[in-house]
């Protein structure tokens, strides 16, 4: 039963991470976005 | 298109929650391995994911390389990016899985070992995208990925011609799949193809904005530079 815990947790891990990832450019994306504007 | 994709995130998440259901309660337990083999619902799917994101960023490259399309060029780089996390996935819930089953967490097995050079294909394609300052970087890219795309078959076909320690293929190879675990396998498959294609409409309209970002600045220093 663990390594089937294991294994969903990791590819939540994995997603989330990526996702993290979108939300960090989706933000540095913006700042560009503002910097430009100005 | 905008307001479609809180639509499509609820959509997602909700059968994601199903799936998830679905896979560790309502499938029924495996005689042989147990509760364990309940992994195929996460392993099996995201391998298909990732071979079609791999597909479609075969399509993508070949369409750049004849129209120097740019949007092909950034769909070829969203689907590989996202294939590659899928993939990431398959290589590491697989090695999970093997350990209770087969008592190691790794063989060098011909589709085990296929699956990490196609891993290794895709993660040197956005290494070059991500590194490579020359202009030609999408036109190299391209050619990669479609050197890449043919690792595909060859992972998927690898069961089928050369007996490896990876169990044959569950639909169409002659396994015989309970019918309730199909139902579960598709509706995962489904969340999961729903899940790439959000993450894959996100990446793609930050590349694009991203781009126009880097049009302007170069347009703004060409201005200042011409005063």
């Amino acid at each position: 039963m663990n390594y089937l815990y294991a294994a969903y947790i990791a590819t939540w891990i994995i997603h989330g991470t990526y996702l993290a990832i979108l939300v960090r450019k989706y933000a540095r994306i913006r700042r560009e976005m503002e910097t430009l504007k100005k | 298109m905008k307001r479609g994709f809180p639509i499509l995130a609820i959509i997602t998440g909700l059968l994601l929650s199903f799936a998830l259901y679905e896979a560790l309660i309502a499938a029924p337990t495996e005689q042989t391995m147990g509760n364990v083999q309940r992994i195929f619902y996460y392993h099996v799917p995201s391998a298909w994911t990732a071979f079609l994101l791999f597909l479609i960023n075969f399509v993508a490259s070949v369409t750049y390389l004849i129209r120097r399309d740019v949007k092909a060029d950034i769909l070829a780089l969203t689907t590989a990016e996202v294939g590659v996390v899928f993939c990431t996935v398959v290589l590491v819930t697989g090695p999970i899985w093997a350990r209770p089953v087969w008592g190691i967490w790794w063989t060098w097995d011909l589709r085990l070992t296929l699956t990490l050079v196609l891993w290794l294909i895709y993660v040197s394609y956005l290494m070059l995208r991500r590194f490579s300052t020359s202009g030609q970087t999408p036109v190299l890219a391209a050619v990669l990925a479609i050197f890449g795309a043919l690792d595909v078959p060859l992972v998927y076909f690898s069961i089928w011609f050369f007996r490896t320690q990876h169990p044959s293929p569950v639909i169409g190879g002659g396994g015989s799949l309970d019918p309730r675990m199909a139902h579960v396998l598709l509706i995962n498959w489904a969340a999961f193809l729903c899940l790439a294609w959000l993450l894959c409409w996100t990446r793609y309209q930050l590349e694009l904005v991203k781009r126009e970002i880097e049009d302007a600045q170069a347009r703004e220093s060409l201005v200042e530079g011409t005063r």
